[in-house]
């Protein structure tokens, strides 16, 4: 109980937090818009315009690994500038439950991506928002966030200890793009690379929102997801204790 | 038992530079201190900047792993048990950085206030009694980015205090803050102790030490050099005459051969306006004032007198003469 209160609090206290910063809400709806009408005008060329919402979704779904990635590892280092990374990690509470909420509401603020391609796609090119399965549209995008949160977690752990690793951020950005399957299904892609989308839990909640928003059986893909995400959670939280003691054994926690 | 225990503690830093031959450089900020604070005890780690005294804090607070040596808050060691630590300790540290600038001071308070487990009805009367203490009622739900520096600084000790720790460390916390401001923070740290708490300060200002603290551990160089009461310190140079000197000008080797002396214990620098104010040490009687002005030769020299020593000269000689 106290640790699902301190989780969701400190979820809220992060929102609150990344909100204020206007120009990360502002990036990761325009950036989604950028890529929506991209993706609009190619499948309208290619004639198939029963695929606009996928595109509209995918759009969206960019959106949100972006804010996931650049919101987990920036808020950290974002964290050391403001010299509150101390005082956290000095707190009773192991970092990977405080670092937990705070990448689940950077994976939270992508739901802006997502809600601003759909309206997008709705206003400018009338693109129908008729959802299969809306229950089941609605539960896949709460996995899916909740995954990419736990993600998140993960990669988060290597900005504990360097103080430089958003390369890593820069360079992960559009390969998982890739391999999840939203720019293209993962069928179009080599088979070598198939079991790399499988491992990555956003790939099975990708899917679960397409079944749930074009049809399809949506059910396998949030199952999976969320089996996914306790595993990488308890990775996580193995591999952010452990960082943050080489963190302390090295001193990296603050910027001198 | 000790409130707080440290036994040989040790901290060695690795510092790399170079491209393809990669040299590392081991430096040890921290080299096997020994100190005891009791229970109720207001104890100062006073040094110059660079003598340890932050790198000592970390360690005590769990934000740094000693290379050597043991440490233990209530009992707890900082290395094998740092959570049951954590939830002991109140740190608090200088300067305008540590909290969410985006968010209100409330806002800060009631987040730590989540990660130190302080239930929710606590947190409703615990946080508006911390903002009166510290004098930020009024403030409170205003962003931090606009506050000043002293409220920032006072925003920390609320912070520190939110799960009314019973061993609060405070490092250098009066660093940056107007006269004033200083003032109150001390007559809150005052205020503290008398409510019972243990509390670790770290200052390099001697009028700060004396003034609140009941025991002090001078560190320099990362060894502690000399432990003991306000008084005990004073009473180690009252054999000493001070002599102040003002001089203009005075270039580096005219003060090393004031420093090399016959008699002269220590001699030590502060800038003025336009002039510098040598103090320089020795036993009583056995320097004269004449001798040492034939060692600043050539250089313009003022006002010239001799008096007691102060504890700030105590400090001095300590951290010179090791």
């Amino acid at each position: 109980m106290r640790i699902a209160r301190l989780l969701a609090v400190c979820w809220w206290f992060q929102l609150k937090q990344m909100t204020k910063a206007g120009l990360f809400v502002f990036t990761s709806i325009i950036e989604p818009l950028i890529f929506a009408t991209l993706a609009y005008y190619l499948f309208k060329a290619g004639h198939r315009p029963g695929t606009l919402l996928y595109a509209a979704l995918s759009a969206g779904l960019m959106g949100i690994w972006t804010s996931t990635l650049f919101g987990s590892g920036g808020a950290i280092n974002f964290q050391r500038w403001q010299g509150v990374l101390e005082p956290l990690v000095a707190s009773p509470p192991p970092y990977a439950l405080i670092l937990f909420p705070q990448t689940l509401a950077a994976a939270s603020i992508g739901l802006y991506s997502l809600a601003s391609t759909l309206l997008w796609g709705r206003v400018i090119f009338g693109i129908p928002l008729h959802f299969a399965h809306p229950v089941a549209f609605a539960i896949s995008i709460v996995v899916t966030i909740v995954s990419l949160g736990v993600l998140g977690l993960v990669m988060g752990a290597s900005f504990i200890l360097y103080r430089e690793a958003n390369a890593l951020s820069n360079m992960l950005e559009f390969p998982v793009w890739i391999v999840t399957g939203v720019i293209v299904p993962l069928s179009l892609l080599p088979g070598w690379i198939h079991p790399l989308s499988w491992i990555l839990a956003p790939t099975w909640g990708y899917r679960a929102i397409h079944n749930a928003a074009l049809g399809g059986n949506p059910w396998p893909g949030i199952g999976i997801a969320l089996g996914l995400a306790a595993v990488y959670f308890f990775i996580g939280q193995a591999v952010v204790g452990a960082f943050e003691r080489r963190a302390r054994e090295r001193a990296t926690l603050s910027l001198v | 038992m000790a409130a707080i225990e440290a036994e040989k503690l040790v901290r060695t830093y690795k510092q790399t530079s170079g491209f393809l031959r990669r040299r590392t450089r081991t430096i040890e900020a921290v080299r096997g201190i020994d100190f005891e604070v009791s229970e109720g005890e207001l104890f100062g780690l006073l040094g110059p900047n660079g003598a340890g005294k932050t790198t000592t804090i970390k360690m005590l607070v769990t934000l740094l792993i000693p290379s050597a040596g043991t440490a233990r808050v209530l009992g707890h060691d900082v290395v094998r048990d740092a959570q049951s630590v954590r939830k002991q300790i109140g740190y608090v540290f200088g300067g305008d950085r540590g909290a969410y600038e985006r968010l209100s001071g409330l806002d800060n308070l009631r987040y730590f206030s989540e990660l130190y487990g302080v239930p929710p009805k606590v947190q409703k009367r615990r946080i508006p009694e911390l903002l009166e203490l510290v004098g930020l009622t009024g403030r409170e739900r205003e962003r931090v980015e606009g506050y000043s520096r002293g409220m920032r600084q006072r925003l920390h000790i609320a912070r520190g205090l939110l799960h009314d720790p019973p061993v609060i460390v405070l490092d250098e916390p009066t660093i940056g803050l107007d006269p004033v401001g200083a003032r109150e923070l001390r007559h809150t740290i005052a205020e503290l102790a008398r409510a019972g708490k243990t509390v670790l300060l770290t200052t390099h200002y001697m009028y700060e030490a004396d003034a609140l603290c009941d025991r002090i551990a001078v560190i320099a160089k990362g060894e502690i050099v000399a432990t003991g009461t306000p008084a005990d310190l004073k009473n180690a140079v009252a054999d000493r005459t001070v002599i102040e000197i003002e001089a203009y000008g005075a270039p580096e080797h005219a003060i090393q051969r004031l420093r090399d002396a016959p008699g002269v214990t220590s001699v030590a620098v502060e800038d003025r306006e336009h002039a510098q104010l040598l103090l320089v040490q020795a036993p009583q009687g056995s320097v004269l004032t004449q001798q040492l002005l034939g060692h600043l030769d050539g250089v313009r020299v003022g006002r010239v007198t001799a008096r007691e020593p102060t504890l700030e000269d105590a400090y001095v000689s300590l951290v010179t003469e090791n």
